[in-house]
This record gives structure tokens, sequence and C-alpha cells, in this order.
């Protein structure tokens, strides 16, 4: 990491090293973070979890519906409150619903986790254009922009949200039986079940622990950009994956830390951001994601196989 | 009856009639020859790339680039056939050779760095496709050569329909037969075809039985390419311009596909006869839409719920099978 931020302020000495980038990379990673660690927590109980953006739309859409219909910009700042407190709830309540409802499908009818939410994705995406007809939905109160764009002490908001998220999942990750209990599932299945663990409700709450964290980057996705559509963050998908398996999660599950992926996702971050200071095409950009996916692969495919050398060689002797 | 009951591609043939006749009630036009034809040309291009992801994950891999090869085949195509004087096969060996090597490459890394089969598609999609987005400029090609205009349109058999206006049965339709009579033969009669179903069902039995498995991920991986550059050649007949990121997004529904037809994601099982029907599924679900005259708005909420009703059934049956066997090890 330390390597990555010298080259690029080395590329770009005058614009990289300034505070006003750090702030914008600040105010850019959250959303993906939140969404990535998502991702994170299926793939650390064996699964795959598609549908996290076009849920984290949905969410986004119905707290918008409600902000729009009942807390206009017009009217007064204190009776507003209420009515932004519900939208966000039903926000939420949506992503716990598609979360349970993913869960279900794959603790308890056994579909394997891939196609439940690559099936999830497309009819939750399909509900989103459905409920906005594809148009834009905009005009939130002031308060709402806060969450995308205010900033705390010097620390942008969405940062803020995405620290207090992760710290909570790596609690219930590392201090939580259900951590453990997670962790076990994605490496050893029959273990598991096998030691009195009851699978279907840790993969229940697995799914929906991500679907709340698809959730909370919804509130801040519509906040950053004060409105809500169907399709926003689309290509992020791809880009989660690249996350968590850069930060070390094992795509067959098992391992996996939530610090690995925030590391991954500040690498991420800075690269993307140094080369969009270069003028380099976005294209490029995704090209050089790709390559990097495969050299980290690569490196690492390369460390194991040294270990177990060693350890061959020591054994002989 | 209960044999029939027994195989995947039962449920999904069952779930076709119901849909077909649900259509046909509501719009007769479905039920045409006409329309049948125009079905099975225009969804040549997906089943062309079905039938190599079926390969790909028959041997236990999965292969998400396959649209980003398809894009660069169509495109170096393209500005060959415009630049150079040329004719249709000269198109379809640019473009296959193009595919084969994207593919060689994804099967370079996959065997030889051992990264997990998704990882590495993933991030060769974005290779293939950011490097030929930003080299293209994202230009699109309209000017293709008349002789390959003409092609498009030729028709193996020729009818005329009650209002007088001639249809048929497209070439590109007889491409996609070919192509699926080659894999049929391959993964059928072939000893490569089986070693691709025993290295899918258990890599390192496979691999003590003495199979080459640097043969196989090296066919499994061209072949997907090799499909990839002929579909690319489809899809330019199909649409008649060439963008760079007209295919790219469309995977999921591919795979979805596939999957739908019953491959197994974890490997060593799928038939071709599922993954047709999985495209003709796929192919009845957003005509029917359109011709039962439902807003197109609501296509992925069908789309979606119908993928998630077939998955849901054929893994209830694995279940109720896996309880069936069970039992009979207590006894």
């Amino acid at each position: 990491m330390v390597a990555v931020i010298l080259i690029m302020s080395a590329l770009n000495p005058t614009r990289f090293m300034k505070l006003s980038n750090f702030q914008s990379m600040a105010f850019q990673m959250p959303e993906l973070g939140l969404l990535s660690l998502a991702m994170m927590i299926t793939m650390l109980s064996g699964g795959i979890n598609l549908s996290i953006i076009s849920s984290a739309n949905l969410s986004g859409i119905i707290t918008a519906i409600i902000l729009i219909k009942y807390a206009t910009p017009k009217a007064g700042s204190l009776t507003v409150v209420p009515f932004i407190l519900t939208a966000i709830a039903a926000g939420f309540a949506v992503s716990i619903v598609i979360g349970l409802a993913n869960g279900l499908l794959i603790a308890r009818v056994g579909v394997s986790p891939i196609l439940a939410t690559l099936g999830m994705m497309t009819f939750v995406n399909g509900l989103t254009i459905v409920t906005t007809g594809g148009y834009t939905l905009s005009g939130f109160p002031p308060s709402i922009a806060f969450i995308g764009n205010g900033v705390i002490a010097g620390f942008p908001m969405p940062l803020l949200i995405f620290i207090a998220c992760s710290l909570l999942l790596s609690l219930v990750l590392n201090r939580m039986a259900l951590g453990f209990d997670i962790y076990m599932l994605g490496s050893n299945w029959l273990a598991t079940l096998f030691s009195g663990v009851n699978n279907a409700a840790v993969l229940i709450k697995t799914y929906l622990i991500s679907g709340l964290l698809a959730g909370a980057a919804s509130l801040i996705m519509i906040s950053r950009f004060n409105s809500a559509k169907s399709g926003y963050g689309e290509g992020y998908l791809l880009i989660t994956i690249l996350a968590a398996v850069l930060g070390g999660t094992s795509t067959t599950g098992g391992f996996g830390k939530v610090s690995g992926l925030v590391i991954a996702l500040i690498i991420l971050q800075i690269i993307s951001s140094g080369l969009n200071l270069m003028g380099v095409s976005a294209f490029f950009t995704l090209s050089m994601w790709g390559l990097i996916i495969i050299l980290v692969m690569a490196a690492n495919f390369i460390s194991v196989k040294y270990q177990q050398k060693k350890r061959k060689t020591f054994k002989r002797v | 009856m209960r044999r029939f009951l027994k195989y995947h591609e039962s449920y999904v043939l069952i779930v076709i009639v119901v849909l077909a006749i649900a259509i046909t009630s509501i719009n007769k036009q479905f039920f045409t020859l006409e329309n049948l034809f125009d079905l099975l040309k225009s969804y040549s291009f997906l089943g062309i790339l079905a039938v190599g992801v079926l390969i790909v994950l028959v041997s236990g891999g999965i292969d998400i680039s396959f649209t980003a090869m398809t894009s660069v085949a169509e495109y170096v195509m393209a500005i060959y056939i415009i630049n150079l004087k040329s004719n249709i096969l000269i198109a379809f060996l640019i473009s296959i050779l193009v595919g084969i090597a994207l593919g060689a490459f994804n099967a370079t890394l996959i065997h030889f760095l051992r990264i997990p089969t998704i990882i590495t598609t993933i991030a060769t999609l974005n290779i293939y496709y950011g490097l030929l987005s930003f080299f293209s400029g994202g230009k699109w090609i309209y000017n293709l050569p008349d002789w390959f205009r003409n092609f498009s349109v030729i028709e193996v058999i020729k009818l005329v329909n009650r209002e007088g206006i001639g249809y048929g049965l497209s070439i590109v339709t007889l491409i996609w037969i070919f192509v699926i009579l080659l894999a049929f033969f391959i993964l059928r009669y072939t000893t490569l075809g089986r070693s691709i179903y025993a290295m899918g069902g258990n890599r390192i039995s496979a691999q003590r039985v003495g199979l080459n498995i640097l043969r196989l991920h090296f066919f499994v991986y061209c072949f997907m390419g090799l499909l990839s550059g002929i579909a690319a050649v489809v899809h330019a007949l199909l649409v008649m311009n060439v963008a760079p990121n007209a295919i790219v997004g469309k995977e999921l529904d591919v795979i979805a596909a596939v999957v739908l037809g019953g491959a197994n994601l974890a490997g060593g099982a799928g038939s071709l006869l599922g993954t047709i029907f999985g495209v003709i599924l796929v192919a009845l679900m957003s005509n029917g839409i359109t011709l039962m005259r439902v807003s197109s708005l609501w296509y992925n909420v069908f789309i979606g719920l119908i993928i998630m009703v077939s998955v849901s059934m054929s893994a209830h049956q694995l279940k109720i099978k896996q309880r069936q066997r069970a039992v009979i090890d207590v006894e």
C-alpha cells in the first residue's frame, strides 16, 4: 500500500499529495466499501451475493419515494424529521426483506448462492425499473444530503459511517459466535453441521447482514447523488468481488478479514484516483484493475507454492 | 412418466410448454412459423455463446470474459473486412483466431497460476474490454461491406406468409445448429469430451487417471474463444453495426440460460439439450412478454421470478433425492 502511494505521488507530484484529493477519495470510497463488505461476508460463508447492488438501489428508491412524498424541502425542518426517519427505516426494511429472501432460498430451499442471488438480482433490478419507470427521483430535504456530503471535524460523514460499519462487522466476525460459525461454515459445511451448528440459521443471518450493509450503502448513495435511480453503480458488482479477493478473502469461503478488505479498498481507490489525476482514460483504468487482480493472485500462488516447497524439504530432512 | 420426471430437462420443457400455451392463448401471433424462425434467428447469438459456456461449466470452471472476447473479435474482424478485400470465410477465420488467442490467454492463467476461474475471467473481462474501449475510443462501425450485408439475409428455407411477405429460416440459425452438432459430437463421442466431464466431476481423480489437464484446460477455454469468434460474426450479421460496448454486460444472461438448462456450476454435469431448452426458455420469456403486450419495464421482474422458481424447483428435487438416499443408508 505504501508503495502504491509513493508511486502515485511520484507520478503526480503536485496534485496527489493534497488534502483535497484525499478528501475526495474519502467521499468516493465508503459506498463501494460498504458494498464490498456486503459481498465479503457472503463469500466468507462460501457463497456469493450478486444482488447487493440492485438491493441497494431498491432500498434507495423506496427511501426516495417516501422522502419526496412527505418530506419536501419546503416543509418545516422539525416536522420533517419523523418522515425522514420512516423513509430510512423503510429503506432498511426493504434490504432486510431481500436479505431474508436470499437467505431462505439458499438455506432452506437449498439453491446455490450464485443462482439464488442472480435470480434475486434480476428480479429486484426489475422492481427498481418498475417503481421508477426508468426515471430519476430527486428533490430531498437538505438533511439527507448531509449524510452523503457532510463533514464532521474534518472527516466526511460517509467515511465515518463506513468506519462504524466495518468496525461493527469485524466485531461480529471476530468476537461473536456468529462470526466464528460463518468462518467454519465457509471452510467445511459438513463439519460445522456435525458440530451442532444450525447451518441454515447462520446462512440466513449472513445474508441478512449482507442485505443490511447494502441498505447502508444505499443511504450514502442516494444522499451523495441527491437522487435515486435504477441502475446506479451497476459497474460496482465486479469491483466488490475484486476488492474482497484482493483483500485476501477466499473465493471458496472460510478465510478473509475486514482489515484486508479495507486495505485493498484504499489501494484500489488510490490507483483509480491517481490514474484519474493523470488523465488516463477510465477504460484503461478498468483494464489495469484486471491486470492487478491477476498479478495479486499470481503473487499469492507463487508465495504459497514457495512455502509448500520449504515445508517439504523440511520434512525430508 | 416417473423416469421422465427424473431429468432436470423435463422440468424446463414443462415450463416451456406451459409458457408457450399461455402466450399463444393471449396472442395468436406467437405460434406461427414466422415468429419461430424469427426467434431462432435472433437468439442464435445467445445460443452459440451458451454452448461454449456449457462446456466451460461442465469442465468445472466458469468463464465471464466471453462477452469481452466476442467484442474484441467482432471489432478486429470489422476493421479487417472494411479495410482489406476479403470474404465471409476470412471474416470468420479472423474472428475465430482472435477468439482462440484470447481464450488461450485465459487458459494459460487458469492452468499455470491456478487462479480460480471466476476471478481470472472477471479480470480478463476487464482487461479485454478496457483495452478495446481504450484503443477504439468507443467508436461505432457502421460501414460494413455489401457482401457482408448480403450474406446476412440469406435464407435456407423460403416461405411466404398470408400477406405475401416472404420469410424463412436464416443462415444464422444454421450456424447455431452446426455449433450444437459439433459440441454434441465432441462431448458425446470423443475421449476429449468425456474427459471434460471427468475433470469437472473431480479434477484430482481425473489427474490420477492420467488425463492431461493442461490439454483439457486449453481445449475448453480455446473452444469458448472459438465460439466467441463465431458469435462475434453472427452478432455483426444480426445487428449490422459494431459497437465496443454492445455485448459486454450480457454475460449473466447467457450463464443464466445455461444454468436454467440444468448445468451444474460446480462442474461435471450439464447437457446440450438442457442448454438448448434454457436458451429457448429465455427467448420465450422475452418474446412472450412483448407479444403479451406487457410493458417492457416488467421484463426483468419476470425473468428474475422465473429463474428463482426454476432453480428452487430443481434444488428442491435434489433435496428429496438426497433424503431418499439417506433413508437407504440407515437401513
